[in-house]
């Protein structure tokens, strides 16, 4: 996979639930390169997640456009795929027919569906796994299965709304790691919503901090640190603080 | 305050809406395919002679079914036989019930001989029964019973098993005795599928009761059915099939009032 | 070493399975045992008693006299393909209504709230009061007695259908969106699978209820089927023909109970 990722271009994108309801978020211009792993800070009801559900085309904004490479997003596809707060599997299905499924939706050949199953299995560390009923796998595993189950649809941007916030510590922190690092190998864009200033500084390259009602990016920070961080490393310590009082000014001005 | 008073008058008219205003339609949108069809009987003159099936006739034969107490003396009959046969089908089913879902053997045992049994179509009893029992109210109540046992038994059986038996160690730990353990503990446990199981073996009795009562019978909702059919008064007929499905809606309402009452699981 | 244990292991544990079957299949003899004595004990009183003499046919022994003639005739092969054809298509015809009002009222709020009530009510009605309607309605007494079966065994079908549908979880149908799904796909794969078991459950129920309305249909009208063969047996005082249609009866239910049982089974996913 010699990919590199796409040009993520949000320009003036703008929400509200209803004509007459509040504004989620106002005039919102975001750019982000290809390859890129790029974190959206804010607290919960900043309208993070709202941004997130648009950019996967499952709901449709009040004005303005998303496009990667000057392809439009206008409804769901398996090019730009979201994992969510939980893993959200199909109980009925093994753990390899829950990675398949997307590639059944798409009318791939069995065998096809067969050999990128078992590769993305792999990928994610569930090999001995692949033929059990998810529900005996704990959060994190199925976790990883939600993972398997976008990345075997081989996409351009991945979309994560929170996804390890339900997780334990340490299954969070290799998840995390994990996450970063395949998408680096796969070429794929992430874009990553959190309120965890620790994950996006563990994950991310680029942070944006959103804030205020309506939300508004207010800040960004480059997140310029090596490939191997832990939260210990005083360079990962640094930006952390750096983030951390930029989190708390922009949140405060608006308040 | 005015949060509040505004909340619980928002409470009162989804309530209104949903209890009232919505069965009150639904219950017209019903009514009106009844006049519906009556007025199809009636252009039709190939149909004309069941114009009595129609909504208007039935609804003129009501009152003097009800001021006559025709319909009254069938309900009573109806239920009496009801009641006893679900009576019984709960005081035997319940035990049984109890002993099949506390011992592992007791369930194997009896697993195949009560399925086989249960699924004897109940009314296939009925030239058996009609001499074994001396009067034909008895032999409907049995019916009855050997319809709705199964369901009682069944769901008692799998109310125990959902027991934890961490339970009984608990109240043996806090000193009760069987007696007290079975009041306060086993019974509040399961009454939530005792009364499932008396709801679903109403519903078979239900079923089993109008058949039942259209042999050998001068009494109940079976034999006026039957009675209107055969001296043609079809206004009569539809009154009565109007007559059970209030009746057996009601029991139903009841029922099911109750078990919600002994729900103490929270997804349920 | 390795090979052996584990051969080992793995016959320790056939024979663990093996006596568990045998286990099982001793009970159950057991169980049925006790039912044959207490039938044969019954018939012993029948005949003990000069009262009751005459019905001493109902006996086991008598039965089982009977099954020859029962089978070699025809009679309780035209009896069962007649019964099995009415409840097979008065089953098809309310599992093919059953499940679109299903979706319907697990889908729709407002159909929910509207159909609630007078369905509740139809459903009370005992479905033997609708035979004199049905009789008029329906030009055959076979389609009367069709149209007894469907009436009677819709409703579990429906209800369960729009059970099963409301404990869905909506993210499900987010995640197939996102993965791509087509609508026919989130129906196929999605919907389909995931209340398939709710659905079997209600069949079985409707199976149970049809059960119980065929054999008192079968008694007017018509001169087929399990429920004719009862009342017909009954009227010339063959009480053996009789104990063996109705034994005939409980086998038949009892295997189409224990296949529909089968089939909730493997459609199950729910873990407890």
């Amino acid at each position: 996979m010699s990919r590199s990722g796409v040009q993520i271009s949000v320009q003036d994108l703008t929400h509200r639930y209803s004509s007459r309801g509040p504004v989620t978020f106002d005039q919102v211009n975001l750019e982000s390169k290809p390859g890129e792993v790029l974190a959206i800070i804010g607290r919960s009801g900043c309208g993070k997640s709202t941004l997130l559900h648009i950019m996967a085309g499952l709901l449709a904004p009040t004005s303005g456009s998303i496009r990667l490479n000057n392809i439009e997003v206008k409804e769901p596809s398996p090019k730009w795929v979201m994992m969510f707060q939980a893993p959200h599997l199909f109980p009925w299905m093994q753990v390899s027919q829950n990675v398949g499924i997307g590639l059944k939706f798409a009318n791939f050949a069995e065998d096809k569906i067969r050999e990128r199953v078992e590769k993305t299995i792999k990928l994610v560390d569930l090999e001995e796994f692949a033929e059990s009923n998810v529900q005996d796998l704990s959060g994190g595993q199925q976790q990883r299965v939600a993972l398997a189950r976008s990345l075997v649809m081989e996409p351009e941007m991945l979309l994560l709304d929170e996804p390890f916030s339900a997780l334990d510590a340490f299954t969070r922190a290799s998840l995390q790691k994990d996450v970063r690092s395949i998408a680096k190998s796969m070429g794929i864009n992430l874009v990553i919503v959190t309120h965890s200033i620790d994950e996006a500084v563990l994950m991310a390259d680029r942070a944006v901090i959103m804030a205020g009602s309506p939300g508004k990016i207010k800040e960004e920070i480059m997140v310029e640190l090596p490939e191997e961080r832990t939260a210990q490393d005083p360079e990962v310590q640094k930006i952390r603080g750096h983030l951390m009082e930029t989190f708390r000014q922009a949140s405060t001005a608006t308040h | 305050m005015i949060d509040k008073a505004q909340e619980s008058e928002g409470f009162a008219k989804t309530w209104l809406i949903d209890r009232i205003a919505f069965p009150v339609i639904g219950f017209a949108i019903l009514i009106g395919l009844w006049a519906i069809g009556g007025w199809f009987l009636e252009i039709n003159p190939a149909t004309s002679s069941f114009v009595k099936f129609g909504l208007v006739p039935t609804l003129k034969a009501v009152p003097g079914l009800v001021e006559s107490g025709y319909v009254a003396e069938h309900v009573i009959a109806s239920g009496y036989r009801l009641a006893i046969g679900l009576f019984l089908a709960i005081l035997i089913g319940v035990p049984i019930g109890i002993a099949i879902g506390l011992s592992k053997i007791t369930e194997q045992v009896t697993n195949e001989p009560f399925q086989l049994l249960r699924m004897v179509s109940p009314l296939s009893w009925m030239p058996i029964v009609v001499f074994v029992f001396p009067k034909w109210d008895q032999a409907i109540i049995f019916l009855i019973a050997v319809a709705a046992i199964w369901p009682v038994i069944y769901a008692t059986a799998a109310g125990l098993k959902k027991v934890d038996p961490a339970w009984f160690k608990v109240s043996k730990n806090l000193g009760a005795s069987f007696h007290k353990m079975l009041a306060q503990v086993i019974f509040p446990a399961i009454a939530f599928d005792i009364f499932t199981g008396i709801r679903l073996a109403l519903g078979v009795a239900w079923v089993v009761l109008v058949p039942a009562e259209l042999l050998g019978v001068s009494s109940g909702l079976g034999y006026a059915i039957k009675d209107a059919r055969e001296t043609l008064a079809y206004d009569h007929l539809t009154a009565m099939v109007v007559v059970i499905g209030i009746i057996g809606f009601t029991l139903d309402t009841i029922v099911g009032v109750l078990v919600k009452k002994y729900s103490w699981q929270k997804d349920v | 070493m390795a090979a052996e244990i584990s051969t080992a292991q793995t016959s320790s544990a056939a024979v663990d399975v093996i006596v568990m079957v045998l286990r099982r299949l001793f009970f159950s003899a057991v169980g049925l045992g006790i039912l044959f004595a207490l039938w044969w004990f019954g018939g012993w009183l029948l005949e003990s008693n000069p009262a009751t003499m005459s019905f001493a046919d109902f006996g086991p022994f008598p039965t089982i006299d009977a099954v020859p003639y029962m089978v070699q005739s025809g009679t309780l092969l035209d009896a069962s393909q007649a019964s099995g054809y009415r409840l097979g298509i008065g089953l098809l015809l309310a599992i093919v209504t059953g499940i679109p009002v299903g979706i319907l009222m697990g889908r729709s709020k407002v159909f929910r709230k509207l159909s609630n009530t007078p369905f509740q009510f139809l459903r009370m009605v005992s479905p033997l009061s609708w035979e004199p309607i049905a009789v008029i309605a329906m030009p055959t007494w076979d389609q009367a007695i069709i149209f007894l079966i469907s009436m009677a065994a819709v409703w579990p079908v429906a209800f369960a259908t729009a059970a099963g549908l409301a404990k869905l979880d909506r993210a499900w149908f987010k995640v197939a969106r996102n993965l791509g799904a087509s609508w026919w796909d989130i129906l196929k794969e999605i919907i389909l699978p995931a209340i398939a078991f709710d659905v079997m459950t209600g069949i079985r129920l409707a199976l149970g209820v049809a059960w119980i309305v065929i054999v008192p249909a079968e008694f007017l009208g018509i001169t087929s089927g399990l429920g004719y063969t009862i009342q017909d047996s009954r009227e010339n005082l063959m009480y053996g023909d009789l104990a063996v249609t109705i034994l005939a009866i409980g086998i038949i239910g009892f295997l189409m109970d224990g296949i529909c049982l089968a089939l909730i089974k493997r459609f199950s996913w729910h873990r407890n």
